[in-house]
């Protein structure tokens, strides 16, 4: 797959977006459906300035880790004049699986069905 | 209770802020002091949804920050008062009593230079800084909590 088929961007703080790039890799072998960009590497207006870049290459979601941090106060800045845009906030490995793995649909649906997958994902057992 | 930050961060509202400060401290509200964003309702929105239900966040541009500034300090909650560039933090200083500032995070633009892994200054910000405090503000960077403390003079 080429750099043009990119459909998702990852924007976390440290290696975040790299490890679950890395992870989706061994599992299933499609980490170039992903762009990994950490804003540990740039100012906010330079993350703006890359998630723009990887939409006009035709990423259609863009996934963070945390829904008040830097990358996704860039993803909502981006948002504004790219209407078609989804943003994903707390991305987990589950979720991205989904989103790789899934049938192909529009963004909208895709996110959908990848939060529902990640939500579900996360659970606690134990402690007695 | 005091405020527990003055912070200079070009990101604004973003998880060392929210999270990393937040969290330990306890924080209650976060004062966003900035002309720009005071004046959009656009702004302002994206900001609100950075921070959790249970944090509030005012927002004021420096006249307003001004006034507001000892209500912020009187309320019982441990508060942040954050402000993007030095200018911005100078003059709310000018108008207020500030005795520390926290330089959190200026990254790297044109005719910057890196003095830290997350503090670009050009000259003119390095004047700045210095008149800062040069009026009796105690000026020291550091990103996190559990990061190293560096005092003005280790910075410049």
């Amino acid at each position: 797959m080429s750099e043009k088929a990119i459909r998702g961007v990852i924007v976390g703080h440290g290696d975040f977006a790299a490890g679950l790039v890395s992870a989706v890799q061994q599992i299933c072998g499609l980490a170039d459906v992903f762009a990994a960009v950490s804003n540990r590497e740039y100012p906010a207006q330079e993350l703006e300035r890359v998630l723009r870049e990887h939409v006009a290459r035709g990423a259609e979601i863009v996934f963070t880790d945390l829904p008040g941090g830097s990358a996704a106060t860039a993803a909502r800045r981006v948002m504004r004049d790219n209407p078609g845009l989804v943003l994903v906030t707390g991305a987990n490995l589950a979720a991205l699986l989904e989103f790789a793995l899934g049938e192909r649909c529009g963004p909208a649906d895709a996110a959908r069905t990848a939060v529902e997958k990640g939500r579900s994902a996360i659970s606690s057992s134990g402690g007695e | 209770m005091p405020i527990v930050l003055h912070r200079i961060d070009d990101r604004l509202i973003h998880g060392q802020v929210v999270v990393g400060w937040g969290r330990p401290s306890g924080v209650g509200f976060i004062a966003l002091v900035d002309d720009t964003v005071a004046a959009s309702e656009w702004e302002q929105e994206l900001y609100r949804m950075g921070v959790p239900p249970e944090m509030t966040l005012y927002f004021a541009d420096v006249e307003a920050a001004a006034r507001q500034h000892a209500l912020w300090e009187s309320d019982p909650r441990p508060g942040i008062v954050l402000a993007a560039d030095i200018d911005t933090m100078r003059r709310l200083a000018a108008l207020v009593a500030i005795a520390e500032v926290n330089v959190g995070g200026i990254h790297h633009a044109p005719g910057r230079t890196q003095r830290l892994r997350y503090v670009f200054l050009s000259q003119d910000e390095e004047r700045s800084l210095r008149a800062l405090a040069d009026t009796g503000v105690r000026i020291s960077a550091q990103d996190v909590p559990g990061g190293k403390t560096v005092e003005l003079e280790e910075l410049l």
